[in-house]
């Protein structure tokens, strides 16, 4: 500030003055401040979602810190002396003994074990929960497709980073998991058996998996999982938030409250609110007891060995998947494990991954969007994504069907088969449900817009006929429904040189008309101004 | 953008595709702009105001005593193994862990819940509208940066000196594989590892119940001690001196010795390798390697609790439901001169999960 001119000089009085000024006179953040204090949010539950992912990332990452502190990473062979005495004197790793000390000896080390545990439950559950909500509002379109696959990175690396850390206590649970791992790696084609070497550092389970997990669960995927998350967050910032439609809320604008003091409050406080909670869960719910389990032999198991809830789906397909192998010139190929392992996994992630890119194809859109979509206005979409969710849930529900039989007095052959035909016949179920309740909720919005909403008053004409007095919207409510698009799709002309030749691009042409006549064929037409002042001056109801 | 539009012209011939990307654009209804700021009862009710910032500063206040409560149950409340709180519906739980859990949720529990309300009741709640800036830079912008970038190719002389081009290319191709390279340390190749378990000729039999806490004693199994419909989970000796190495060898050898009547066993090769009834099969599971466990005495049958894996015992380890694609091998047994069950030899094939190399 020392270069202005006298009479514009400002002069700090206060100490926080004081150190603004020191720091802008280094960093000139006075730009960045005028731009970002009072940037705008807007406000809907549904915006909190990515927030709870972000905060048990904090929570795991301060929790994780503390038991890096008393964890030892190793495999090494010690006999019990701990305090928890039916362990006393067995023969265990360092790895699951000090995870027994964490639990039982280190004051306070079960409850941040726990609060890590239900933290990392919590960030993969608000992950998905948080990606479900950008698929159906079409928070990916455009400008936001690349934040789409950051975010989609950061599912896959949580769910990675969750498998790694399920793994470290050694206990008969974790052992079990990484077994059934090294399992479907040997099944892996050619490299295989070889990959299962080198990961475990011999033949299982050999001394090594437990340290080298743990590098991988604190430095290696965290720290990407850090910088990802840095990225999606500034872009988020950039790009600024979507809105819904209302009155007043355009392409152009965004409305909501100011950073300060609101956001800064309110995402402050919901931070220390989800923290609260996930430590009242880590004191009052157990969450993996592992002194119950044991430590890891190869030859024991427990009936109804379930992994953590983001495992369920995998492993609930590596159950279904029929007892197909084959063999031929020597050599194994384990189509039991692979599809299950590898195919079927590969497809979906995929096709989540691209749907954006997808979808902007078939619309041929090329236009921003920052006014979200009500998941009725994009039925096909929705319906994809519903028919997602059930093929997703099928599998993860019969990742428990031992549980389920136990539980429900069920045959788990009977539950299996169940799956092997639901797995294929329910996604189709769901999609074409999905599409005729969007097409209802889109009628009923039709209907809302043109007969006004039901008053609950019911009035006798002088014929004696009783009816219900509708009341009709407010404008703004009028425009908040009748403010999204309806697409249309595509027809083609067939066009031809003066030989005959057809258009060199005709075959992608049509493939893009027909995945648009699936797209839009059917859909609810807005009501227009005329219909509606028709609907008025009729005097119906 | 209705009507007719022609797209991705190639040469003189092209598909028009109409309505391409067509949608109903605008609204029927007008936008009223932003309704009128609705004033909350703290806005215009000084006292309603008052009692908020009394609420607000009571959940700081809560925050910092549960603060305290927690640096307390620290101290005073002994650990988790000595006392237990019952408490309905979740359960029993340490009462240290309890403690420290309920102080530390509630002190920020109301933290927060003391910030959002301040911002609910008392900051201000009148929505403003902020102008989105345009994501794509100007024409101007992207010929000037297009120009910088060429210029700075030119200056490069990256164009010109195809030579370097290349060889630098193919130099940052190949360096990256020292990364791979390095990493060959990791484990030793797998030669014919996943093919061998401990069992060989003579190999005593020792029951896993006998073997004693420091992993180094253990007792065989006579055939008379094996009851008709018992399951014994058994190891070969070599585990009682593997040391370190003992896990990797269990995962490998382990198994499981039934006593059938011999009517009930379908296959004169399961007989024939068994003795007086008793047979031994792999305990590892043939679909990704968990111990098989659960017994069904009446069947025979034997289920992997991990994938349901359901194996015939009677009938050659068959697979009779599940994922597991081949049958649990069965390892032959007879006894020795002190009237120990051995192996007859080792299992005739690899055990546990498939591999490539299996063929």
């Amino acid at each position: 500030m020392s270069t202005h001119t006298a009479d514009e000089e400002i002069v700090p009085t206060t100490l926080g003055g004081k150190a603004a000024d020191y720091l802008d006179q280094r960093l000139g953040i006075a730009g960045a401040a005028k731009k970002n204090l009072r940037k705008i949010f807007p406000d809907h539950w549904s915006f909190m979602l990515g927030e709870i992912c972000l905060y048990s990332f904090i929570v795991l990452l301060l929790s994780g810190i503390f038991l890096t502190l008393f964890f030892t990473p190793s495999m090494g062979d010690v006999t019990y002396n701990g305090s928890y005495t039916p362990l006393d004197g067995i023969r265990m790793s360092e790895a699951y003994a000090s995870t027994l000390n964490i639990s039982f000896d280190v004051r306070g080390g079960l409850l941040m074990r726990q609060i890590h545990h239900w933290a990392a439950l919590i960030f993969v559950m608000a992950i998905l929960v948080h990606m479900l909500r950008i698929f159906f509002t079409g928070a990916f379109r455009k400008p936001r497709e690349l934040n789409w696959l950051i975010g989609f990175t950061l599912f896959v690396l949580a769910l990675a980073e969750g498998f790694c850390g399920y793994s470290l206590p050694d206990d008969l649970l974790s052992g079990t998991g990484l077994r059934i791992l090294q399992g479907m790696l040997l099944a892996i084609p050619i490299v295989g058996t070889y990959i299962s070497y080198f990961l475990f550092g011999g033949t299982f389970p050999g001394d090594d998996i437990v340290p080298r997990l743990f590098t991988v669960h604190i430095l290696l995927v965290p720290g990407l999982i850090l910088g990802l998350i840095t990225a999606h967050l500034i872009l988020v910032f950039y790009q600024k938030h979507t809105q819904w439609a209302g009155p007043g809320r355009t392409e152009q604008n965004v409305v909501g409250l100011p950073l300060m003091p609101v956001y800064m409050a309110k995402a402050g406080g919901f931070f220390f609110v989800v923290f609260g909670f996930i430590a009242l869960l880590g004191g009052l719910v157990t969450i993996n007891p592992i002194w119950l389990y044991g430590p890891y032999v190869p030859t024991q198991i427990t009936a109804g060995s379930q992994p953590d809830f983001y495992i369920g789906f995998f492993e609930g397909a590596l159950r279904m998947m029929p007892n197909v192998e084959w063999n031929f010139w020597g050599h194994t190929l384990s189509l039991n494990i692979l599809v299950p392992f590898a195919i079927v996994p590969a497809v979906l992630f995929t096709g989540l991954a691209l749907y954006p890119f997808l979808e902007a194809w078939i619309t041929g859109d090329k236009r921003e969007h920052h006014i979200l979509d009500r998941p009725r206005n994009m039925p096909t979409r929705t319906a994809i994504g519903v028919g997602g969710i059930t093929f997703y849930g099928v599998g993860w529900l019969n990742g428990g069907n031992d549980l389920i039989a136990t539980h429900f007095n069920l045959s788990v052959e009977a539950i299996t088969w169940f799956a092997r035909v639901a797995i294929f016949v329910a996604p189709v179920f769901a999609f074409w449900l999905t599409r005729r309740i969007c097409f209802g909720l889109q009628r009923r919005d039709r209907d809302k817009v043109l007969h006004g909403r039901e008053s609950g008053i019911i009035t006798r004409s002088p014929e004696g006929q009783f009816s219900e007095i509708h009341t009709p919207l407010s404008q703004g409510e009028l425009h908040t429904l009748t403010s999204h698009e309806v697409h249309r799709p595509l027809t083609l002309t067939e066009v031809t040189d003066a030989n005959g030749v057809p258009a060199p691009n005709l075959r992608r042409a049509k493939l893009r008309a027909k995945a648009t006549r699936w797209y839009f064929g059917e859909r609810v037409e807005k009501p227009t101004e005329e219909e509606y002042h028709e609907a008025i001056t009729s005097g119906h109801h | 953008m209705s009507g007719e539009m022609t797209h991705e012209e190639h040469g003189a011939v092209a598909v028009e595709e109409h309505g391409h990307g067509a949608v109903v654009e605008g609204t029927p209804f007008a936008d009223p702009g932003l309704p009128e700021h609705r004033p909350r009862l703290t806005d215009i009710d000084e006292k309603a105001a008052k009692r908020s910032e009394r609420i607000v500063a009571a959940l700081f206040l809560l925050s910092a005593v549960a603060t305290i409560a927690f640096m307390v149950c620290y101290t005073e409340v002994p650990n988790n193994t000595s006392t237990i709180v019952n408490f309905f519906p979740l359960g029993a739980m340490g009462a240290s862990n309890f403690a420290l859990g309920l102080t530390l949720g509630v002190a920020l529990f109301a933290m927060g819940a003391g910030a959002i309300y301040w911002a609910r009741t008392l900051m201000t709640d009148v929505e403003l509208p902020q102008q989105r800036h345009e994501l794509e830079s100007t024409t101007q912008d992207k010929s000037e940066a297009a120009a910088e970038f060429q210029q700075g190719l030119a200056d490069s002389g990256w164009k010109q000196r195809p030579l370097i081009r290349r060889t630098l290319i193919g130099a940052m191709a190949v360096l990256p594989l020292p990364a791979l390279w390095i990493l060959r340390d990791l484990g030793p190749l797998p030669g014919t590892t996943q093919r061998q378990t401990a069992w060989t000729t003579g190999e005593l039999i020792i029951n896993d119940n006998s073997i004693s806490l420091d992993g180094t004693q253990g007792k065989g199994v006579r055939p008379e001690d094996v009851q008709v419909g018992t399951l014994i989970s058994a190891s070969p000796a070599a585990v009682l001196t593997a040391g370190d190495t003992t896990n990797d060898m269990m995962s490998m050898s382990a198994i499981l010795l039934v006593r059938m009547n011999t009517a009930d066993i379908k296959s004169q090769q399961e007989i024939d390798w068994g003795y007086q009834g008793i047979v031994a099969f792999s305990k590892i599971c043939t679909h990704v390697g968990c111990p098989v466990q659960l017994y069904e005495q009446q069947t025979h049958h034997m289920l992997c609790p991990c994938h349901q894996s359901t194996f015939d015992l009677s009938d050659d380890g068959r697979v009779v439901f599940g994922p597991a694609a081949r049958s649990l091998p069965q390892l032959p047994i007879t006894v020795n001169a002190d009237g120990y069950l051995v192996a007859k030899s080792g299992f005739d094939q690899p055990v546990g999960p498939s591999f490539w190399e299996r063929g």
